[in-house]
């Protein structure tokens, strides 16, 4: 679901094909049938952004249907638990859940606790008293108290999580999903069929997504209703399992474990905060509580290591390891807020590297009239991208609206380094590092990122040198000290650091247990540590697979410890046996008193499965024989998330953003906590309860198709990738091509209230239209591949959607608007303007129009307006 | 070099030995399952970026996604898509209870056969058309009057050059440029192609065909120069899928006849081999197929023949009649003796 494998990755839909062949059964999920599709057992069309109606719909057959694994989801998730007496559910205030404050658009989550032996009195939580960003929380999820839970082993209490799913999701009938997503019923139910079906003690199920499933308002609640499912059915770190993630790019994983997140700290630490990151102390205590369970216990020892790692010798106990060094976020700085800044004359320069957001970003305008209003711009990039030309190709120089001799941008082009042109490692979805070698040297003026970024920093740093104002020092004090061949900084040796050693005795980690909080060990990252273990660089392994059995241990390395399936200690039952024999993974040895299996144990060695902690335990100690989620606060699967999420404890159905539909199970249409931008050059197409929904009234989607790489940099500037899909189209269906009179290979163009792109028809089967709410919904598809520059060029797709955002992880929804499509070329030059003016004044779209996230009834109906 | 006895058609034992060749590898070959193939082109470009196979133009075809159109001279890959309003096997496409109307795939086809015969592809155009438009309501924009679509299929299938076990293109070529390899491959050598261009109306699949600007006949070498270094050819090593499969023929075979059986039990009882019979019209194929419906919906001739297959039945005709001529003129001559 959300993912279309066999185009956006057919290298790793191999897999899908193997077990195809083997006997699984494949779904395909989605709103076009695709290439993936054709493969598949079968095919749900759905309507776009309804998955968690969808999902709950699953939960709700599930429960009716008595299809959990009771034993897994009793011992290993938090269904037990009872939840507070103050907490109310959606279901019980039309969408909201308790805590909502409509003036800020954000929920005081402290309600969703969990209760406790000794019951204190609510308190506001903190993360309510600022911006209530669950980004805010890295992975170490939030802080909970997991001393003390009042639980219900039987299920039975009203409060108990178990008993709260079946209210929460009680509506989400095969009726109600079809009704919501326009799937029929009775496909719906061989869905369930097949999935709880093939789940349990001896089979297990997996769920692949990707984008289509992250790029929504509510997109962290998509994820969160699959985890619920898995925990539920039991697939959930056994083999088979598990829920994966399709990344966009290669390694985009590890720009996450690493990341170029303004929010993130290496190996998932939150960035300091103005109030967490008052001193080192605080922070730490944001991350962990008094009472902490699991491995998160342990982040002092991350947090001094990883800043040993940053500023050497600099770095002592006195000056707290130059936490001070760090930068404080006092305030969205993503990556559309951003934009927003540089337009409004508060962001003066800007690196880009690897990224095309005058094509790839979604509101393409908002990005490229931001970069006309730069002072300066850095481009790294392969070929010279729209993002490098806008100033002179643009669209908005066709509509007069940027003059290219008058753009103040100066723009600073760096050819880059190919992957192929330099060594180093890709994490990829299942958290492998694979190193690769360098196959020729780049040419001419090309260089790595790694060069580029080693000797801007090595240059700032000689500038700096004699520097004692305080601004400087982090630059200033920076170690700085890897291996350098000639003028070449060895990747090798930035892998060695992150994966750290023992400063005393020189000793390279085995993994981040061997870490210390007193500042005698460096690493850069925690969750890597011991990529390089013995000297070795582990990620470069390349064992055959036949050479070895089905978890190819000697092949690249695993984060954490090279374990290969996470929190794998539920492969096993609660006294450490294997569910089954044909999913067994890990299981405790009694005779030897360890853990032991084809996987590595991602569970302490030799804690046996009848190990419980005394009252006064803390930390990895904490954890019981059988909590095999070592990493959250109580040691079990959340299904109910008692803090974390900025939207809800549990995900709930929202419409997107852009919706032709009202809401059929709330009167909250919207995830309340949604991120709006009410702003002139922001607009949204209205959604019920407004009026004119009429004017855009088809469901717009986009994607990528197999031959070409997201923003076209890496091939519309190849010729034998350009010709396989030479142009951009369209897709529709027969029905709404002849409802609208459009004709195969003809041109037409879609418009919302930000643009207008024309593209080639293309009428196919595989565009069907679905009845939503008693109504006929169709849906249109572009790829969104192309801009001005290439050997093939076309309009900007992404120039169609507008910026509304997942308040959790600052997502745009670029997977669900709503849109209207005529036959034809669109105007062109400055009559652009006026005919989606005349869009606009048709649907009576203001900076308000979609800003009132807020429309159950009892809640202040508030439009969030930014100031004109 | 040893020349065994030539034969222009059936079952042929020792291909590579026929030609000459004394200590040679085992016969090669690709087995296309189609019924695994996602569509992703990965073997066009690795082709193309192996054997330096220019682009040919950006040519925007609406014929599903397939925008190739055809082998020829710069496309030894082709993927074609066949979109059809049929199942497959077991496959539930998801169109029950659905608000759709009837299918727009002859309707688009034909628009796109249209568009093909306009565009210039400097190839021979012998069955390779992707689309067999279906004669009913052919260019007609769909009407909201037909039955409601009820079910959808999308296959995809790579062809490429089938190096026949009696290849016309080689049996036709005056220079020797086309020769059989010690693989039981075909091969052009282009430093002694001169263009002729026999061997372009010499194959029943209209694969080889001669380049633009160069005149020279070009197609498919199953990676000979690979091959000759222990690789596999370019295409099935890049197929993420394992749809291009490259072996020992009789391997091949096997294995083919293995997934045939395998898709029988799993309720597609239309899969079948194509080009794996040495008693058709070419001798067998090196590169053959586990298509999902007739021949011609892929483009493939239903029963390809070599055009030399009859090479040495009519030279046996032409030499009775001759003998016969001969005889009557000789016996007129005799009958004719004064007396």
């Amino acid at each position: 679901m959300g993912s279309n494998m066999a185009e956006a990755h057919p290298v790793g839909f191999q897999w899908v094909v193997e077990a195809k062949n083997r006997g699984a059964r494949v779904v395909h999920v989605d709103p076009r049938f695709t290439r993936t599709s054709a493969l598949a057992d079968m095919h749900v069309p759905i309507r776009a952004g309804s998955d968690i109606a969808l999902l709950g719909g699953v939960v709700n057959y599930i429960l009716e249907h008595d299809k959990a694994f009771l034993d897994y989801v009793v011992c290993y998730t938090n269904a037990s638990c009872v939840i507070r007496e103050e907490y109310a559910d959606a279901e019980d205030q039309d969408g909201i859940f308790r805590g909502y404050h409509a003036e800020t658009g954000t929920y005081d989550s402290s309600s969703w606790r969990y209760e406790k032996e000794d019951q204190a009195d609510l308190e506001p939580s903190l993360e309510s008293r600022e911006h209530a960003a669950g980004d805010r929380y890295g992975s170490c999820g939030p802080n909970i108290d997991a001393e003390g839970i009042v639980r219900d082993p039987t299920l039975q209490h009203p409060r108990c999580v178990y008993q709260i799913l079946r209210r929460h999701y009680g509506r989400y009938t095969p009726e109600m999903v079809e009704r919501t997503c326009g799937i029929p019923r009775t496909q719906f139910l061989q869905l369930c069929e097949w999935w709880t079906g093939a789940s349990g003690r001896e089979r297990t199920s997996a769920v692949v997504y990707a984008v289509g499933w992250t790029q929504h308002t509510v997109g962290a609640q998509y994820i969160r209703t699959a985890t619920i499912i898995q925990l539920l059915l039991g697939n959930i770190g056994r083999p088979g399992g598990g829920i994966m993630a399709m990344r966009g790019h290669a390694s985009i994983q590890g720009s996450t474990d690493i990341p170029t997140l303004y929010n993130l700290l290496p190996g998932y630490l939150p960035m300091p905060t103005e109030i967490t990151g008052k001193d080192l102390r605080t922070y730490l205590g944001s991350i962990k509580s008094e009472k902490h369970k699991g491995f998160w216990y342990l982040a002092d020892t991350y947090m001094v290591s990883f800043l040993k790692e940053y500023w050497g010798a600099a770095a002592t106990p006195e000056n707290d390891f130059c936490f001070d060094y760090l930068p404080r976020i006092n305030w969205d700085h993503g990556t559309y807020q951003t934009v927003m800044d540089i337009i409004d004359g508060k962001v003066f320069g800007y690196f880009l590297l690897g990224q095309n957001p005058a094509v790839g970003s979604a509101h393409g305008r908002l990005q490229r009239l931001g970069m006309a209003n730069l002072d300066w711009l850095v481009v790294r990039d392969l070929a010279m991208i729209e993002s490098a030309t806008f100033w002179k190709d643009s669209p908005e120089v066709a509509t007069g609206e940027i003059v290219t001799e008058k753009c103040r941008t100066e723009v600073f082009f760096f050819p880059a380094a190919a992957h192929t042109e330099k060594e180093g490692t890709f994490t990829q979805t299942q958290r492998m590092l694979q190193w690769r070698e360098r196959a020729v040297g780049p040419r001419g003026d090309q260089r790595s990122d790694l060069w580029f970024f080693y000797h801007l920093g090595r240059l700032a740093k000689q500038r700096l040198a004699g520097s004692t104002d305080e601004r400087d020092l982090p630059i200033r004090d920076l170690a700085w000290d890897y291996q350098v061949v000639g003028d070449d900084p060895q990747a090798a040796d930035v892998l060695r650091h992150i994966s750290g050693q023992d400063l005393t005795t020189g000793r390279l980690l085995d993994g981040y247990l061997d870490l210390k909080a007193d500042g005698s060990t460096a690493c850069g990252c925690w969750i890597y540590s011991g990529v390089y273990a013995g000297g070795v660089n582990q990620a470069a392994r390349r064992k055959p697979r036949f050479e070895q059995d089905d978890y190819a241990l000697e092949w690249g390395w695993v984060w954490p410890y090279n374990r290969r399936i996470l929190y794998n200690r539920a492969s096993a039952d609660p006294e450490g046996r294997p569910w089954s024999e044909r999913k067994a993974c890990v299981w405790w040895d009694e005779e030897r008193g360890q853990w032991t299996g084809y996987d590595v144990p991602d569970f302490e060695k030799t804690k046996p499965p009848s190990y419980r902690p005394g009252s006064d335990t803390l930390g990895p100690a904490a954890l019981a024989g059988d909590d095999p989620f070592v990493m959250q606060a109580d040691g079990k699967g959340w299904l109910f998330a008692p803090a974390g999420m900025a939207d809800g404890p549990l995900p709930t159905h929202y419409e997107p953003h852009e919706s032709p539909v009202a809401n059929p199970l709330y009167a909250q249409q919207v995830n309340p906590t949604t991120k709006v931008y009410g702003r002139r050059d922001n607009p949204s197409n209205p959604s019920p309860p407004e009026a004119h929904v009429d004017v855009f009234p088809f469901v717009l989607t986009a994607a990528r198709l197999t031959e070409h790489h997201t923003a076209g940099g890496m091939s519309r500037t190849l010729p034998y990738l350009s010709e396989l899909q030479p142009g951009l189209t369209v897709e529709v269906s027969p029905e709404l091509a002849r409802l609208r009179e459009l004709e195969h290979l003809g041109w037409a163009h879609v418009v919302t209230s930000r643009a207008a792109v024309e593209a080639r028809v293309i009428v196919t089967d595989r565009m069907k239209p679905l009845r939503v709410q008693g109504r006929v919904v169709h849906q249109i598809w572009l790829p969104y591949h192309w801009g001005a520059a290439g050997l093939t060029t076309g309009d900007v797709v992404n120039d169609l959607f507008g910026v509304a955002l997942d308040p959790n992880v600052l997502i745009q929804e670029s997977k669900a608007a709503t849109c209207d499509i005529q036959p034809g070329r669109r105007p062109q030059g400055a009559a652009l303007l006026e005919y989606l003016a005349d869009y606009r004044t048709r649907a009576e779209i203001t900076p308000a129009t979609g800003t009132q996230t807020a429309t159950a009834p009892g809640f202040p109906h508030i439009h969030h307006v930014e100031g004109r | 070099m040893r020349f065994a006895p030539h034969s222009f058609s059936g079952p042929v034992d020792d291909l590579a030995g026929q030609a000459g060749h004394a200590d040679h590898p085992p016969r090669v070959g690709f087995f296309t399952d189609t019924s695994v193939c996602i569509g992703c082109k990965a073997c066009e470009v690795a082709c193309k970026e192996w054997n330096d196979v220019p682009a040919d133009g950006f040519n925007l075809l609406g014929m599903s996604m397939d925008n190739t159109g055809m082998l020829g001279a710069d496309t030894w890959r082709h993927v074609a898509f066949i979109e059809q309003p049929r199942r497959l096997g077991h496959q539930d496409a998801g169109l029950a209870d659905l608000p759709v109307g009837p299918s727009s795939t002859s309707y688009a086809s034909a628009i796109v056969a249209d568009q093909m015969r306009q565009t210039e592809r400097g190839g021979a155009e012998l069955g390779t058309s992707a689309w067999a438009p279906e004669p009913s309501g052919a260019g007609a924009p769909p009407d909201e009057q037909g039955a409601a679509r009820m079910d959808f299929r999308w296959l995809m299938m790579s062809d490429v050059c089938k190096h026949c076990t009696h290849a016309g293109c080689l049996d036709v070529c005056p220079t020797g440029a086309l020769f059989r390899t010690e693989f039981g491959t075909v091969v052009v050598q282009q430093d002694i192609c001169n263009g002729c261009g026999y061997c372009v109306s010499g194959c029943p699949f209209g694969v080889i065909d001669r380049r633009e600007h160069d005149g020279r006949a070009q197609k498919c070498t199953l990676c000979y120069d690979r091959l000759r270094d222990g690789l596999e050819p370019a295409c099935a090593k890049a197929c993420p899928t394992d749809s291009i499969q490259f072996g020992q023929l009789d391997e091949l075979h096997t294995r083919a006849r293995a997934r045939v059986e395998q898709l029988h039990e799993a309720g597609v009882p239309e899969a079948r081999l194509y080009g794996d019979d040495p008693d058709d019209g070419v001798g067998g194929m090196s590169a053959f197929f586990l298509l999902l419906d007739e021949p011609p919906v892929y483009g493939l001739p239903n029963d390809p023949v070599v055009p030399t297959r009859d090479l040495g039945r009519m030279w046996r005709v032409a030499g009775v009649a001759a003998a016969a001529l001969v005889t009557a003129a000789v016996s007129a001559f005799v009958e004719a003796r004064p007396r």
